[in-house]
């Protein structure tokens, strides 16, 4: 494979701090490498930064492979950037091209307030889910894995919801800025096994009621979310969640 | 010369038949009354499977628990990373497992430098944790009618790998993390996200606190418990190219090492022989391609070194699927420290392919044809998925290219047998400890580790110390925190007061080369001599010449990173002079001067059946090494024979 180069122009937001006003700052980057990745492709650019005595711009990742869920830049606008089922730390620069501006900002959403640069504080997700998405079981309490056969089909569906990275990029794709697709997932996947549906009613009523305290907008079914979302949990999902919530609160709380 | 310390170190094994220890041990060891469990505190470092699964258990059983990690959300540690599954004695598949077999297994796969009774206790803990997964709705392949699914992994001839697709380590981590979630929620866990532990606080011999950076507003906090336990992963970032995230690193048992906390085995590293290949001088990092697909994918390279036909234009007769003929009988699923040798001996001899010449193909064509490409891609859709995204090849069309790359380290702290180090109150859990993989782990019992770890061996094991220890409050103004507290801060003037003109990152990856090249799949005198000698200058250019920018008191990713990479060189050298007195060969430690005249591991079980666990008497100083002698009554050492 041959290395082509490319030249670009960066608008990156720079924010000292939660309280301070943000800007854009625009960088030039020459020589990128179209098969480095996208955050490889910031690495160089902190780099140059560093060594010119500017501080670097400060943004989040970890696995750098997908799975983590800590990477999470718009890119032009578009949440983890313009591949479908692509976090930002797997999109790559062959994905641009020479002479292109690229726009790259933090989500943006009253639950997720900026913490520095492109970094933001997602805890209301850890908030959300410690206010009912798991199954109450200690330790040690468990029949055996065989005991209660879920059908393979059952668990490929609760597998697609599951799958869901935590990034936050449906919040930041939707205009409300609506958790529903991250919310939906966790409640979906253990309202379909059996093994979530002690708690089934209980766990949506208390999860929506968190999310809604947390300051997420209401959904109004753009389904930008699923669109922008790297793990391709459907927007089925939500409409399963309406349906929970309506049980719950048909059936009460059980 | 090496400084021996005198006495061997005392693992605690009780005495007793293997199969027989560990319950006999659960009665013998001193309980914590209910009543009273919720008056001790223990802080819980890391939030992997480990971490997150030993917090929400403890929390569970009633004590007060503070989780901390330095990522954004708990549900981001590194475990979340894992692809292929997770090891259980089952037996579900009905092909002759069990706990004695998985035992065994996991013993001569450490090729014997494990210590059999914690092997044992894994592997009879194993099925429990299959249990409790499914119990919190981790859902794990299926059968059609609904069974539990296994897949086969290296170095075992049964299936007897749980999975959830290719991302097992996440649902795991998703299980133990909404666990711990629960308890955060009934006020029994205090959770501390983006904290970055700096130090180990010592109250009289016994590990009583931690100091924090709060890596948002940067303030250093002083934690005090009755109990510290570190669940913070392994150090393969000390290669600078790894499989693990970004933020993996030894800081956190460095710390501990630094405080007295002896480390053990530092050069037995794991490099996987399935990883996606360099690309070039900006990469940051190396992207695993699971070992699950060997059970599918067969590993060769072309019979004609430099042909440069596209790889389905080589028909079988002109392709050597090396692993098939060297290993027979486990052909293509050989333990990863041999197939990892395969590969590179092949790539050395001259027959590597891509543009580097540094890869291998694992090609999915045969499984395609038998079982069509729905059925791969129901298996391992994600992966081949990340592979594309990666190289912009379609996997399902051309062979994966693939090399090998570090991936995990089996080295760690020293713990004995309650899994506590040789600092009393310093527990030490997964990754972070240095385990029950002796010199190589097979393939899908690092997730069995953590969770056993967790789960069901560190809930029993600290109760023993809580009830029979002497344990006075420790005021935050107590000298000891005061002291850890003016080190950690000092650390970080230091830092910050340099002022030079090299990034952090340009150190590291020199660090990085110097690791690869010679302490990597092949080790010999020369090279390690010269990698300390090397370590030490770079480490010594560092102090003179990094630059970090911004301050302390903000958030400040180059600063946390310098700290990292600061422990890194310190660490390093200790890796290279443990691979250099260990004048052997065995698992992933491949010392050239020891091997077969097939070119296979030649271990010295005279001279080297023992734990090196060293211990710290300052920057540059030479460590003194204590040995854990190992005894293998019921897995009599052999060659290990995969053939
Ligand atoms: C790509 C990949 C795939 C893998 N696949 C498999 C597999 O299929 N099967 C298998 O068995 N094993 C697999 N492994 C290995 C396995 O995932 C790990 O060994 C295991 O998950 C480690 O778990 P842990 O809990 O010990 O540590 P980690 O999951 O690494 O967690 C470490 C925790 O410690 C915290 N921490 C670290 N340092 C600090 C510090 N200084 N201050 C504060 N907090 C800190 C982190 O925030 C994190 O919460 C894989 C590994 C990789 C890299
Ligand atoms: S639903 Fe999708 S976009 Fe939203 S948090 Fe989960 S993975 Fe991210
Ligand atoms: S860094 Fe982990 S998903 Fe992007």
């Amino acid at each position: 494979m041959s290395s082509d180069l490319i030249n670009l122009t960066l608008r990156v937001w720079r924010q000292n701090d939660p309280d301070s006003q943000g800007q854009f700052e625009s960088y030039q980057l020459n020589g990128v490498s179209t098969h480095m990745s996208f955050l490889e492709m910031l690495d160089v650019l902190n780099e140059q930064l560093i060594e010119s005595g500017q501080e670097s711009v400060a943004f989040d990742h970890d696995c750098r492979e997908g799975i983590c869920g800590t990477c999470s830049l718009m890119i032009n606008g578009q949440a983890h950037g313009p591949d479908k089922a692509t976090t930002t730390c797997q999109l790559h620069m062959r994905r641009f091209n020479d002479g292109d501006t690229v726009t790259i900002e933090p989500w943006r959403a009253t639950g997720f307030p900026v913490v520095k640069d492109l970094v933001v504080d997602r805890g209301a997700f850890d908030r959300i889910i410690s206010a009912g998405g798991y199954v109450s079981v200690n330790t040690g309490n468990a029949p055996d894995g065989n005991a209660i056969p879920i059908a393979g089909t059952t668990q490929e569906v609760a597998m697609d919801a599951a799958a869901c990275i935590g990034c936050g990029a449906c919040v930041a794709a939707c205009k409300n800025a609506s958790a529903m697709l991250f919310v939906s997932a966790k409640v979906s996947q253990l309202a379909i096994l059996p093994q979530g549906q002690q708690e089934r009613s209980e766990r949506v009523v208390s999860m929506v009621s968190q999310m809604d305290d947390e300051g997420f907008g209401s959904c109004t079914n753009t389904s930008e979310c699923e669109a922008a979302c790297p793990a391709e949990i459907s927007v089925s999902n939500i409409a399963r969640l309406n349906r929970e919530y309506l049980r719950a609160s048909l059936c009460g709380r059980d | 010369m090496v400084r021996v310390a005198s006495e061997t170190l005392n693992s605690r094994v009780p005495e007793g038949h293997v199969d027989q220890i560990w319950d006999k041990h659960r009665f013998n060891m001193k309980l914590v009354n209910p009543a009273n469990k919720r008056k001790f505190s223990v802080i819980v470092v890391g939030t992997g499977l480990a971490g997150g699964s030993a917090a929400a258990s403890l929390a569970e059983l009633g004590y007060e628990v503070k989780s901390f990690c330095f990522q954004d959300s708990p549900r981001r540690a590194h475990s979340i990373a894992a692809q292929g599954g997770i090891n259980a004695a089952k037996n579900y598949p009905n092909d002759g497992d069990s706990i004695w077999r998985l035992f065994y297994d996991t013993v001569k796969g450490g090729d014997y430098r494990a210590r059999e009774a914690n092997v044992y206790r894994l592997a009879q803990v194993s099925n429990n944790i299959i249990d409790q997964c499914v119990a919190q709705g981790v859902p794990f392949a299926r059968e059609y009618g609904g069974t539990l699914a296994n897949r086969s992994f290296g170095g075992a001839q049964v299936s007897r790998t749980f999975y959830s697709r290719g991302q097992t380590g996440q649902q795991l981590l998703l299980g133990a993390y909404q666990a711990m979630m629960r308890q955060v929620q009934l006020g029994k866990v205090q959770l501390y996200a983006r904290r970055e532990m700096l130090e180990l606080i010592v109250v009289d011999g016994v590990a009583r606190g931690i100091i924090v950076r709060n890596l948002v507003t940067g303030q250093l906090e002083t934690h005090t418990a009755d109990a510290v336990v570190m669940s913070t992963g392994g150090y393969g970032n000390v290669y600078y190219l790894s499989t693990n995230a970004k933020g993996c690193n030894v800081t956190a048992a460095w710390r501990c090492h630094k405080r007295g906390a002896y480390f053990a085995n530092p050069c037995y590293t794991q490099i996987h022989p399935t990883c996606i290949p360099v690309s070039g001088d900006y990469q940051s990092k190396l992207t695993l391609m699971s070992e699950s697909l060997r059970n599918d994918g067969r590993v060769w390279v072309p019979k004609n070194a430099g042909d440069s036909r596209a790889p389905a234009e080589i028909p079988d007769e002109d392709r050597d699927y090396y692993l098939e003929r060297r290993y027979p009988s486990f052909g293509n699923l050989v333990p990863r420290d041999v197939a990892s040798r395969a590969a590179k001996e092949r790539c050395d001899a001259g027959f590597g392919v891509g543009d580097t010449n540094l890869a291998v193909y694992l090609d999915f064509r045969d499984a395609i044809m038998r079982v069509g490409e729905d059925a791969i891609r129901k298996k391992y859709g994600n992966l081949f998925h990340m592979y594309h995204k990666t190289t912009a090849e379609d996997p399902y069309k051309v062979p994966m290219r693939i090399f090998p790359a570090v991936h995990y380290t089996m080295g760690g702290l020293w713990v004995d047998y309650h899994l506590m180090s040789n600092l009393p109150g310093l527990f030490v859990l997964g990754e972070a400890n240095f385990s029950d993989h002796g010199a190589n782990r097979l393939g899908a019992s690092a997730l069995m580790q953590g969770l056993s770890d967790g789960y069901f061996v560190l809930p029993y094991t600290i109760g023993d110390h809580l009830a029979t220890s002497e344990l006075p409050t420790v005021p935050e103004d107590h000298p000891a925190c005061v002291e850890a507290l003016e080190s950690a801060k000092g650390r970080i003037d230091q830092l910050l007061s340099v002022q030079g003109t090299r990034t952090v990152d340009s150190f590291h990856r020199d660090l990085g080369q110097i690791m690869w090249d010679n302490c990597g799949m092949a080790r010999n005198k020369a090279g390690l001599e010269s990698a300390v000698g090397q370590i030490q200058e770079l480490r010594e250019q560092f102090w003179q010449n990094v630059r970090v920018l911004g301050n302390g008191q903000s958030f400040n990713q180059s600063l946390e990173k310098a700290g990292r990479v600061a422990d890194f060189l310190e660490f390093g050298e200790l890796l290279a002079t443990d691979a250099l007195h260990r004048e052997e060969s065995c698992g992933g430690h491949f010392r050239e001067e020891h091997q077969t005249d097939e070119g296979e591991a030649k271990r010295n079980d005279e001279k080297f059946n023992y734990v090196a666990a060293w211990e710290y008497n300052g920057v540059g100083e030479d460590s003194t090494l204590h040995k854990e002698p190992l005894s293998f009554d019921n897995v009599p050492p052999a060659t290990r024979s995969y053939k």
